[in-house]
């Protein structure tokens, strides 16, 4: 809209000076606002607007200079001296020295800088600042934290693997229980596992017979591939010459590999020799195990077909001495016990132990002079094969047997049953070992999959820590050497490695106390059961022997006589037995065990007589 | 330093008085650094053999090794 003033004027006035006067204000236009036009517009709200209020900053760049360092040795030189003395010389030297010493300056020095060494001096004569004050209090931190252990890696058979290699083999490949695992000896970075499969007569076309050796830091392709001719069963390193293993076949043989080859894999993979079909096992090798010896060669190996062969690997074509394995020691080889595992403790070169399909557990000596005493003695206690047996590494006359669903623990010297065992659980057990730094810390894995760990001096009834490793059962268990990482082997061939934590590898204060304590508790309490049961057989025994005579022997006494007499003795019993109880009560809980074995026995004792007497007594009603 | 007075051996005093000559002037000048009123009065320094003491001064540096009494 345009605003237009028009101004007019004539030409003649044009140029005449203009006066200018104030006028008020005059509206020209007024334009009111149009509210129609409101609709072309939409309300905008909110608004954003943005406002800053910051501090205004700059950039800088900094480089410290870099420091070089550099070692240099000193070399001390009397230095220092004034320019006039030669500091070689002895009289100059001296004469210098001399002369300071007469210095006033020096002389007060000397008696202020003396007193307050002095001080300092006594005061270290009189106490001393920096010892241990809490040296003991370190050593009681308690571990609080809760057992726990996680899987640092886990294992498989990479499928993909045989199918780059070997494209002609059937893709599916059946997927192999891993039966055994090694450690490395001393670097235990690497682990040695036996690939088997375990079911009888299962179609073994497709399955190939490889059995790897692992280097934890690649868990994806195995460092080493071992190619028997048949797959192996159990595998061990050998702990002297830890470039050789030695494996037990499913047909029987054994085989020793080296694996010596970071740079020649196919060489190292074929076994050096194999031992002859004829004189090997007939059956699977389920254990094999290094010997002690001074050439580091000698193995020896146990198997279900009921031998146990010594090796030389050097000369595999025969086995150095055999044992078979028939409790009724003559050596038949009808009557032998199927081996499943084995166990040896280097310490005790001579004797070693074996665990048996049947649930027994033989010890024997090696050194004995005949064959049938070869066999020392046995240890019944398993309902099924005994999957595995570890002796204590601390207590070498402990050991720990699994078999079918509880895990036991022997002392060799109660043959008659075991010292302590486990509840029976849901699902068979099938592998167990002991911790190699806590002496009451063992393992043991589950069909179900689970790794339970057990620590007896803290839960009796349950494992402390029970893990589910994977779903499918788990056949084999290793512990590693420092007492940290497990290494579980399952059904299909996974390998799991667990880090359990510090609590379990940590030997806690008194521990070894303790568990001698409770060692030595228990096979006391099997003793004194195993005395009574003897003397309970015995007069079984010399009862069913002596009825005949009872006969005569009874008019010795009056009936009436002998009544009253077992009558008082049952109540002085019983009377004792309370106030016993009534006593153990208010002690501690150790004292309790103890009172409760010895009291047990008296107690027991007591109540054999007691039977007897009643026994007695109706006898004599009978003769009366 | 020059060695005015001792009773150990030549060579191990001349030792004793270079380093710990160089240990005092830096002992001291940390000292300073952090507060200029400040300054050294003694030094002691504790190994597992024994505690080396040093009292210094502004001329001169009295050094004593002691065996404490463990």
């Amino acid at each position: 809209m345009e605003i237009i003033y028009v101004y007019t004027r004539k030409r003649s006035e044009f140029g005449r000076p203009c006066s200018f006067s104030d006028r008020p204000a005059k509206v020209s236009v007024d334009i009111p606002p149009d509210p129609g036009m409101a609709s072309g517009f939409v309300l905008r709200n909110p608004v954003d607007s943005s406002v800053q209020h910051t501090s205004d900053m700059s950039e800088h760049e900094v480089n410290t200079e870099r420091v070089e360092v550099e070692s240099r040795g000193v070399n001390h030189v009397e230095g220092g001296w004034p320019k006039d003395i030669n500091p070689q010389e002895v009289e100059q030297t001296i004469r210098f020295r001399k002369k300071v010493e007469k210095d006033e300056n020096y002389i007060n020095t000397i008696a202020h800088l003396g007193a307050l060494m002095e001080h300092c001096v006594k005061q270290n004569n009189a106490i001393n600042v920096y010892e241990e004050y809490f040296g003991e209090e370190e050593v009681a931190e308690v571990e609080d934290e809760p057992p726990s252990a996680k899987t640092i890696n886990v294992i498989s058979k990479l499928t993909s693997f045989f199918d780059v290699l070997l494209p002609k083999r059937d893709p599916n490949v059946t997927k192999r229980t891993a039966t055994h695992l090694s450690w490395h000896p001393n670097t235990c970075k690497k682990l040695a596992v036996a690939y088997s499969s375990l079911e009888f007569q299962q179609n073994m076309k497709e399955m190939s017979f490889d059995s790897y050796i692992w280097d934890l830091e690649n868990p994806n392709k195995p460092e080493l591939v071992l190619k028997p001719s048949s797959p192996l069963v159990s595998l061990e390193y050998n702990p002297k010459d830890s470039h050789v293993l030695v494996g037990g076949c499913y047909n029987g043989q054994m085989a020793p590999f080296p694996s010596q080859a970071y740079w020649d894999t196919r060489k190292g993979g074929l076994p050096v020799e194999m031992s002859t079909v004829e004189f090997s096992h007939r059956d699977p090798v389920y254990g094999a195990i290094w010997l002690q010896s001074k050439t580091g060669t000698e193995c020896f190996s146990a198997s279900t077909d009921g031998q146990v062969l010594w090796w030389d690997i050097r000369k595999l074509s025969e086995p150095t001495d055999t044992l078979v394995l028939d409790i009724t020691r003559k050596g038949l080889l009808e009557n032998a016990l199927g081996a499943v595992t084995l166990e040896f403790e280097p310490t005790m070169p001579t004797k070693f132990m074996v665990g048996t399909e049947q649930g027994i557990v033989i010890a024997c000596n090696r050194k004995a002079k005949t064959p049938s005493e070869k066999i020392t003695s046995t240890y019944s206690g398993h309902h099924g094969p005994v999957c595995a047996l570890a002796r204590n590494p601390f207590y070498p006359k402990i050991f720990l047997t699994v078999g079918d669903w509880t895990a036991r623990i022997w002392s060799e010297e109660t043959k008659e049953s075991s010292i302590m065992w486990t509840k029976y659980h849901l699902s068979y057990l099938t592998d167990g070992c002991w911790s190699t730094v806590r002496p009451a810390v063992f393992f043991t894995t589950r069909s179900d999959g689970t790794l339970d760990v057990w620590d007896f001096l803290f839960k009796q009834n349950d494992p402390s820590l029970s893990l589910k490793v994977c779903d499918e059962p788990l056949s084999s268990l290793r512990l590693q050497d420092n007492g940290c990482v497990v290494g579980c082997g399952s059904k299909l061939g996974t390998v799991t490695l667990l880090e359990i934590s510090s609590g379990f590898c940590t030997l806690q204060r008194n521990e070894k106390n303790l568990v001698n304590a409770m060692f030595e508790r228990e096979t006391k309490r099997e003793k004194i059961l195993e005395a009574r049961h003897r003397e309970m057989r015995l007069k079984e025994r010399a009862r069913s022997e002596g009825q005949e005579m009872e006969v005569e022997e009874m008019p010795v006494e009056s009936p009436h006589d002998v009544l009253e007499r077992t009558r008082r003795e049952f109540f002085e019993v019983i009377e004792a037995e309370l106030q016993r109880r009534a006593r153990a009560e208010t002690q501690p809980l150790h004292g309790k065990l103890k009172d409760h074995a010895g009291e047990e026995a008296a107690a027991q004792g007591e109540e054999t007589q007691l039977p007897k007497d009643r026994e007695e007594e109706e006898e004599e009603k009978d003769a009366a | 330093g020059i060695p005015i007075r001792t009773n150990l051996d030549n060579s191990t005093t001349v030792q004793y008085a270079g380093l710990l000559h160089q240990l005092t002037m830096k002992a001291r000048s940390t000292v300073r650094d952090i507060d200029p009123q400040n300054d050294l009065t003694f030094l002691r320094i504790r190994s597992k053999k024994h505690e080396i003491m040093v009292a210094p001064d502004k001329e001169y540096l009295l050094i004593v090794i002691q065996n404490p009494c463990e």
